[in-house]
């Protein structure tokens, strides 16, 4: 059947603009589609899925209204006409169907993997996780390691395939804290604490950026994820510890003064409540020093 | 005391592209004020138009300023695009920061509060009166406080670009950004009270056309027989007045933060930033489908009329909106699924989010059913419907994509998510306005639009929309987040956005076809004339009147026992009968919509620059303009028999000539 007439001119124009959008995809530079951890993994493998589900509907309407238009146009004679045909009930009840079976099968997916890839709950791995408190700045990223005794700025390492625990926060306007290679992003809030796991499958540097406005320096609120292996993490931990830069109360407070493109930085930290005194700052009345732990420490 | 408040000359000093704005601005504002003078307009203007309470008028000037403010909103993406084309590495592109920050927030709260409200506010006031067969709206000066309390918001959003600043907390606000100790400036202000001002002009009109809708139909139209577009409507005002309070409140706090140092939303002093990010969507959802529902309404018009075939599936189009109107009251957390609410929550609010869909599906096979068995005749409406099919099932299924909340958390406030809500915002709502501006464009003005130039405007608007937001969903694929005003050139973002700027581009040739539409289409009126009153061969009884639409609408008050009563009633020969006139009273003009709203702007301008003695005069002189007034009983004219006889008989010559 020849197809003519606007609504072909449109298809034909919408599929050539989706299948060039489809090619640049390819060409490979979509981090999201090209997962460096585990979350991000089965995160774009729910986002293909459901992709792959929305056009068993999509394509079959895109077909019937090029197919009906064309039909169905002022000039064709020939096609019945019936301008007072206006229910059916059969066919009424099947496109109610069509969407409500997709749909739910879109339910089933997505409470399932609203739990399973909930992104406060723990990984399961036979490595132990390490545990990140994350700072959010303005306008930088301060990276805590409670049990390490170490802290960096703008940076932040962890090994290669061990779940990574990050308790986020931000001591400035709201921000989000995401490294899309390894998967989704999670608010970082004053007076909250939110919680994001995820682990690196790789070695690499991933790129992390606060995915919220957050004043004017937001934009350069990058900083780089490094997987490496153990021993390089632990050798990037001694040099912190030997870095001579300690993180207290009174360098944090001044690191805390807005600034922008600030540059990698690594501390030994002294204080281990600096995370939680800062998360509780916000509360009324402050709670006692001595009430304050670590939040998310193992030790 | 100070009696300017904190207004001093440094709030009239910008940077040079703001600079340009604030002078075309000007020049624009003396150009109009010029020509009104020039040609002796004045009192024109004052009579036929800023004192009109016709609903029709109104729904005009609702387009005019519109259509100005999307201009205005183009300009402001014209910035963006240019911005994030070239500000990348060492380059820091053409504007600063914070003036880049302005730009996209003004961006969104124009489009959707100026432009899009706008749009819809103008349509409903000219066609809803029309179709259900009704003279005027329930309450036609509180109609015109509710435009001119749109056109005061208006007025204070482009003032905050000569004088100080606009908020660049972004379209929404959210705090602790917005609050006194991030953002210690005017801008923010200026955002709360223009859509303060307007926010309540939108829900006194949600009250008037629900009002309308449900006491003021013809004899004989049950709710069922109600045309769709009156349908879409009444769901969507019912949204405007369980929403638009919301927002009301919200504002006022944030407003509360800001002028009297409490703590709704601090994140110090026990407030909570999460509540307004709460509170602030549980109006931002249904807005969003306080938009969409009258779009569809429009599209389901055209597609009867162009397709010559009664509306398919109509009680399904019925219960397809009520089921749209309820739900989207339980979806709005999908908007911040990354605030780290549980997994049970999370998963509870994709699930309905998904829910939506399935009327929105059904809806579009309705239509596809409408034109099957049917003779579609490819007018411009028709155009802009089947570009909506497209856009809108592309929008939709990436909605659709985002409603998982492990998905969204990868592309939560990225570009995507920009990619997406423009697919659905001008994809569906505006391509769907700009259906109904072509569609009932005879009706307003008398005359047709050019077909051929609203094709080219179509085809420019298609092709350039998809041009400019496919390459945004892949940056937001590669990680780009929104309102970046610059970044690294390692990211290998350039050259999209380079070719997102050249569909913005396509686009502006598209808005430059409308103009040149316009502008042709007034110069050729005599050619385009619509004689009849029904140029479409339409349904509904808005086309069984001459165009443009006399002031009473109906002569004799229709009866109605059909669906589509005009097209039943030509199908059975009795679309034109004779009647016997009688005197019609209608309401006077005033002007004291325009002096309330004008006090209303005041107020704003003094409370944004703290100049309590003008807020104070200004409060008392909206009290002072209600009271005048509520006491004027002088309020009724009546249009004698005799008159409408003549009218009516003009229109029957007129009709005969065709």
């Amino acid at each position: 059947m020849k197809l003519r007439g606007p609504a072909a001119a449109i298809a034909v124009i919408t599929v050539v603009i989706l299948a060039a959008a489809v090619t640049v995809l390819h060409m490979g530079g979509a981090v999201i589609l090209n997962p460096k951890g585990m979350v991000a993994d089965q995160e774009r493998t729910l986002l293909i899925v459901a992709t792959g589900l929305s056009l068993l509907v999509i394509i079959p309407v895109f077909i019937m209204t090029l197919v009906i238009t064309w039909r169905y146009r002022e000039t064709n004679t020939k096609a019945t006409y019936q301008p007072n045909w206006d229910r059916s009930r059969t066919a009424e009840t099947i496109w109610w169907l069509i969407p409500t079976a997709l749909i739910l099968a879109l339910s089933i997916i997505t409470w399932q993997s609203s739990h399973s890839l909930d992104p406060a709950k723990a990984l399961a791995s036979s490595t132990p996780p390490i545990t990140v408190q994350v700072i959010a700045l303005d306008w930088k990223w301060l990276f805590i390691y409670p049990d390490q005794h170490v802290a960096s700025v703008n940076m932040v390492q962890f090994p290669e395939g061990t779940p990574v625990h990050f308790v986020i926060t931000s001591d400035a306007p709201m921000n989000s804290f995401w490294i899309p290679a390894l998967g989704g992003q999670i608010y970082a809030m004053p007076g909250m604490s939110t919680q994001l796991n995820l682990m690196a499958n790789t070695t690499g540097d991933f790129k992390g950026s606060s995915a919220n406005i957050s004043g004017v320096g937001f934009a350069s609120m990058r900083f780089v994820a490094r997987s490496s292996s153990q021993l390089a993490f632990e050798q990037w931990v001694a040099a912190a510890k030997a870095s001579g830069n300690a993180l207290t109360q009174a360098s944090y407070d001044q690191l805390a003064k807005p600034s922008s493109n600030n540059a990698v930085k690594v501390y030994t930290l002294t204080d281990r409540s600096l995370y939680d005194r800062t998360v509780m700052k916000y509360m009324m009345p402050l709670p006692q020093s001595s009430e304050l732990g670590s939040y998310g420490s193992t030790q | 005391m100070n009696l300017a408040g904190r207004l001093t000359v440094s709030a009239f000093m910008h940077d040079p592209i703001t600079m340009g704005g604030v002078l075309m601005m000007i020049v624009l504002g003396l150009g109009v004020v010029g020509a009104l003078f020039y040609f002796k307009r004045w009192r024109w203007l004052w009579r036929e138009w800023l004192t009109a309470l016709d609903p029709k008028k109104i729904g005009v000037m609702y387009l005019g300023l519109a259509s100005f403010m999307l201009l205005r909103g183009v300009a402001d993406v014209m910035m963006i695009r240019v911005q994030q084309a070239t500000s990348v590495g060492a380059s820091h592109g053409i504007v600063s920061t914070d003036t880049f920050q302005q730009v996209f927030s003004a961006h969104g709260t124009i489009m959707i509060f100026f432009v899009a409200m706008g749009f819809m506010f103008g349509l409903i006031n000219l066609i809803v009166p029309l179709q259900i067969g009704a003279r005027d709206v329930a309450f036609p000066f509180l109609n015109s406080v509710s435009f001119w309390l749109y056109a005061s918001g208006l007025a204070l959003i482009n003032l905050s670009l000569v004088i100080g600043s606009f908020s660049p907390a972004g379209w929404l606000a959210y705090p602790p950004l917005s609050e006194l100790a991030y953002s210690p400036g005017v801008g923010v202000d200026y955002w709360i009270w223009s859509l303060q001002i307007a926010g309540l002009g939108s829900l006194l009109s949600g009250i008037n056309f629900t009002v309308t809708i449900l006491r003021m139909r013809a004899v004989g139209m049950s709710l069922m027989k109600m045309p769709i577009f009156v349908w879409s409507v009444l769901c969507a005002m019912a949204l405007v007045i369980f929403a638009f309070p919301i927002l009301t409140a919200t504002l006022a706090m944030l407003a509360l933060d800001r002028t009297l140092g409490m703590h709704f939303f601090t994140a110090t002093g026990g407030g909570n930033p999460m509540m307004y990010v709460n509170l602030i969507w549980s109006w931002g959802h249904p807005e969003v489908y306080i938009l969409m529902l009258p779009a569809f309404g429009i599209y389901s018009e055209i597609v009867a009329t162009f397709a010559r075939k009664r509306l398919f599936g109509y009680k399904s189009m019925v219960f397809a909106l009520g089921a749209i109107t309820v739900l989207s009251f339980i979806v709005w957390l999908h908007h911040f699924f990354t605030m780290g609410a549980g997994a049970d929550v999370n998963a509870f609010f994709g699930i309905m989010t998904g829910v939506i869909a399935i009327p929105t599906g059904v809806k579009v096979f309705n239509w596809l059913f409408t034109m099957y068995r049917g003779r579609i005749k490819f007018a411009t409406p028709m155009y802009w419907f089947l570009g909506f099919v497209f856009t809108f099932t592309i929008g939709g299924m990436t909605g659709v994509l985002m409603s998982v909340p492990a998905i969204d958390f990868q592309v939560h406030n990225t570009l995507f998510l920009v990619a997406h809500f423009h697919n659905m915002i001008i994809g569906g709502v505006l391509f769907g306005y700009f259906a109904g501006f072509s569609y009932w464009f005879p009706k307003m003005f008398g005359f047709k639009l050019n077909e051929r130039l609203g094709r080219y405007a179509f085809w420019c608007w298609f092709v350039g929309f998809l041009v400019a937001f496919m390459p945004l969903y892949i940056l937001g694929l590669m990680g780009a987040t929104r309102r970046l005003d610059h970044y690294d050139a390692s990211m290998g973002w350039q050259w999209l956005f380079i070719v997102a700027g050249v569909g913005v581009a396509i686009i502006c040739a598209g808005i430059g076809f409308q103009l040149l539409q316009l502008a042709v289409s007034i110069w050729k009126r005599k050619a385009n004339q619509d004689l009849t009153g029904d140029p479409w061969n339409g349904r509904t009884l808005e086309w069984s009147v001459a165009s443009p639409a006399p002031v009473y609408n109906f002569a004799v008050l229709p009866v109605v026992s059909e669906r589509d009563p005009f097209w039943e009633a030509k199908e059975a020969n009795q679309a034109y009968g004779l009647a016997k006139y009688s005197d019609i009273v209608m309401p006077k003009n005033s002007g004291m919509g325009l002096i309330i709203a004008g006090f209303a702007f005041i107020f704003g301008f003094a409370v944004v620059w703290h100049i309590w003695w003008l807020v104070a005069l200004a409060l008392l002189g909206v009290i002072v303009s209600i009271v005048v007034r509520a006491s004027d009983d002088d309020t009724e004219a009546i249009i004698p028999a005799a008159e409408v006889q003549r009218l009516e008989a003009a229109a029957r010559a007129r009709r005969q000539t065709a």
